[in-house]
């Protein structure tokens, strides 16, 4: 048996995909900023690749700027629009929230270490929830980035972004969403949801790894994080990789095509699942918002239960799944997603992930159902009170 | 299909051990330990870690290399209450423990066992020198390896039946060259290793140091030496700092050569005495353990190690109440210590363990 209900952390990449890839690594292997045939075949290909995401996120296409990956986009996002605002005299006050994925998160860190900046983390509720209001309570004069993300990648909730960034623009503060969760999952129109500038990652939509996205609207002062030989309007250099680039831009392009019929699959399997598992298993609760969460997402917290152990006993018969706190060396910490939303160090340990795809079937779903009250069980009986 | 944890340090036993297993046809999952350990940054710098991130990443590989899978198990709490703490409380109460021993007991054999079958296995395999043969009633029997020196009978002693029955030591039938000649033929890539060390969890091996700084207050307060019959000869620098049978570096004058008898916590006194008050003829253990499950009735002629790495000595082993052994030995010992185990052979064949108590 084999089930993979780990789609959060990554997809395989679709063939339509793959097909359109190919003929980049050694038929039309040019660099786009060369001068001859080679190269415009190459520059053509980046730039089709531009128009068509820059047509589905609703904006121009030189708004976007092709990295290296969701984090990479949370960094340049993040810490080149506080250095810029900086510079230009503005403050140095950042707001995010404790939910963020380590790229958001970390980079705030760091530029309150390093880089004398001050950063406000959010409160949240138990559902992983921000109000407008709980924003706006904490914006000041000298605040220049709010950085708050669309979907959380552990818990699945969906934050109302339109609004939120709405309280941002009324202070003249540039706001950034991390994406990367929402990618093929969610309705990603920039200018419906007034954002300054939104992360992406190719392989969460059925697109190829190492390649991400990053909207930043016209005017928006950016300090690029890598600096060059001026590609991506001087905002990203290195040369570009070009099939990776045609990728994501046909992933998303499917994504888009294909949202109605994906998107309602996802949310059938997802609710066919965690019906079954709070129906039948005791001390489990549903972590994230209920009604406003990723299509795909299902995320729990089991009580007295390690998450580790049940990865690899889950694994072992034949499922992938996630959690997050485990951890592939061995020294998993309480899950800080989990502290935030209030549980206790009976619970921290114990968060599963189950993220389903296109290929997820009611099959599949049902012998999940089916092998997790035993294995939890079995998990349990484990525990170590320290 | 029979389904076989191996325990992987990334060294060349376990994946020696692991890479028969698969050649043997069983069902295996690499599992690893992350054990607690002291930050390299302490001491001199840590050279003598346990499951440091290289040692992981060669387990890791060398299970990719076999095909199985490996999960790192988070063994930090139980190991840091169950093993360390230990350690720090005993060596408090004078008394010196073989975390290993403790370690098998408590850590390995228990809570990775329990992991292990959890997990659906039937078996968890460890890459230790020793051999496993059945008795016609089934039970199973602990031997020591082919070779006296890689021998680690020793520290396995404490397994009773139950948790012999789910144990396998495939190398236990091999020699280290011969295992290192497999390492190279298997093509794993550790043949050259050194083995690890005791005391996994230290930064740098230096066990007084670490005493020092997470043992309670006044561990190594300073005291009087005196002799067996009281008359005080000079102050010792801490208990600590002492062990049993030593002679050097005590700092106190004497007409003939004084050795270390007793390190007295109560009192917090190094007692000291002449190399005849230090000889012992007997010695009693506590928590005997008898693999076979059955106690003696009689009195029983043994041979018995009193450490790891010392010689096995004849004795005559008389059963006590309460778990309690008194061995007589043939010739007298100048370093029985409390609180290391009293391991018993008749010929290559280990009957079980005790723990010095005096």
């Amino acid at each position: 048996m084999s089930i993979y209900l780990d789609h959060s952390a990554t997809t395989p990449v679709d063939d339509r995909v793959l097909e359109a890839m190919l003929p980049y690594f050694s038929q039309h292997y040019g660099n786009p900023s060369s001068i001859h045939q080679w190269g415009q075949m190459a520059e053509a290909a980046v730039e089709r690749a531009r128009r068509t995401i820059a047509g589905i996120l609703n904006c121009r296409p030189d708004e976007i700027i092709f990295t290296s990956c969701g984090s990479e986009s949370d960094n340049l996002a993040v810490r080149g629009a506080a250095v810029a605002a900086r510079h230009a005299g503005k403050g140095r006050h950042l707001i995010t929230q404790p939910l963020e994925h380590s790229a958001v998160g970390k980079t705030c860190r760091q530029l309150e270490t390093y880089f004398d900046f001050d950063c406000t983390y959010l409160p949240v509720d138990s559902q992983g929830q921000i109000t407008p209001t709980v924003l706006e309570n904490a914006m000041r004069d000298d605040t220049t980035v709010v950085s708050l993300m669309l979907a959380n990648n552990e818990i699945g909730t969906l934050l109302p972004i339109a609004e939120l960034a709405a309280v941002a623009h009324a202070h003249g503060t540039v706001f950034h969403t991390d994406a990367v969760q929402a990618g093929g999952q969610v309705v990603l129109d920039v200018q419906a949801l007034g954002v300054d500038m939104l992360s992406l990652s190719g392989h969460k939509f059925y697109g190829p790894k190492g390649v991400g996205v990053l909207y930043v609207r016209e005017g928006t002062p950016l300090v690029p994080s890598q600096s060059g030989g001026s590609h991506e309007f001087g905002l990203r250099s290195g040369t570009h990789n070009v099939p990776l680039i045609v990728g994501i831009a046909k992933a998303l392009e499917i994504a888009d095509a294909e949202f109605e019929t994906h998107t309602a699959h996802y949310k059938a399997m997802r609710d066919r699942l965690i019906e079954g598992i709070l129906a039948h298993l005791p001390d489990v609760e549903l972590t994230g918002d209920a009604q406003r969460r990723l299509p795909s997402h299902a995320s729990f917290v089991f009580k007295h239960t390690d998450a580790n152990m049940l990865l690899m006993q889950l694994d072992m018969r034949g499922i992938a799944a996630s959690s997050g706190s485990a951890c592939k060396v061995g020294n998993p910490a309480p899950s800080a997603v989990l502290q935030a939303l209030g549980y206790d160090e009976a619970w921290t340990l114990g968060g599963l992930r189950l993220t389903v795809g296109r290929q997820t079937t009611a099959a599949d779903i049902d012998s999940v159902l089916e092998i997790l009250p035993e294995t939890v069980k079995a998990v349990r009986q484990l525990w170590v009170t320290a | 299909m029979t389904t076989v944890v191996v325990a992987m340090s990334g060294g060349v036993d376990s994946s020696v051990a692991a890479a028969l297993l698969v050649q043997q046809g069983y069902t295996v999952i690499g599992m690893m330990m992350r054990l607690w350990a002291e930050d390299t940054t302490v001491g001199n710098g840590g050279h003598n870690r346990c499951c440091t991130p290289d040692q992981m990443a060669d387990a890791r590989r060398i299970a990719s290399d076999l095909g199985i899978p490996f999960y790192v198990l988070d063994t930090r709490e139980v190991f840091r209450r169950d093993i360390v703490q230990f350690f720090i409380d005993q060596h408090a109460e004078g008394v010196t423990p073989n975390p290993c021993l403790a370690c098998n007991r408590h850590i390995r054999f228990e809570w990775l066992l329990n992991n292990a079958l959890a997990m659906g296995a039937d078996y968890l395999a460890t890459g230790h020198y020793a051999r496993l043969t059945h008795a016609e009633d089934g039970t199973v029997e602990l031997r020591k390896a082919y070779t006296a020196e890689k021998d680690q009978s020793y520290v396995l002693s404490v397994l009773t039946q139950e948790k012999l029955q789910r144990a396998m030591f495939p190398i236990g039938e091999y020699t280290k060259p011969q295992v290192r000649e497999m390492a190279a033929s298997f093509g794993l890539p550790v043949a050259s290793k050194s083995d690890s060390q005791d005391l996994c969890f230290l930064g740098d091996g230096d066990y007084r140091r670490f005493l020092r700084e997470n043992g309670p207050a006044g561990m190594f307060e300073v005291g009087p030496i005196v002799t067996t019959d009281g008359q005080e000869l000079g102050t010792h620098t801490g208990l600590p700092n002492y062990t049993i049978g030593q002679r050097k570096g005590l700092g106190v004058a004497a007409a003939e050569p004084l050795y270390v008898l007793e390190l007295d916590t109560k009192a917090n006194r190094l007692i000291v005495g002449t190399r005849d008050e230090l000889g012992r003829d007997w010695l009693t253990a506590k928590q005997m353990s008898w693999i076979s499950g059955q106690v003696p009735i009689t009195p029983l002629e043994v041979e018995v190690k009193i450490r790891y790495k010392a010689h096995p000595v004849p004795a005559l082993a008389t059963p006590l109440d309460g778990g309690r052994l008194h061995l007589q030995l043939n010739d007298p010992l100048r370093d029985v210590t409390p609180g290391q185990g009293a391991v018993l052979y008749q010929d290559d064949l280990c009957l079980g363990s005790g723990i010095i108590e005096r």
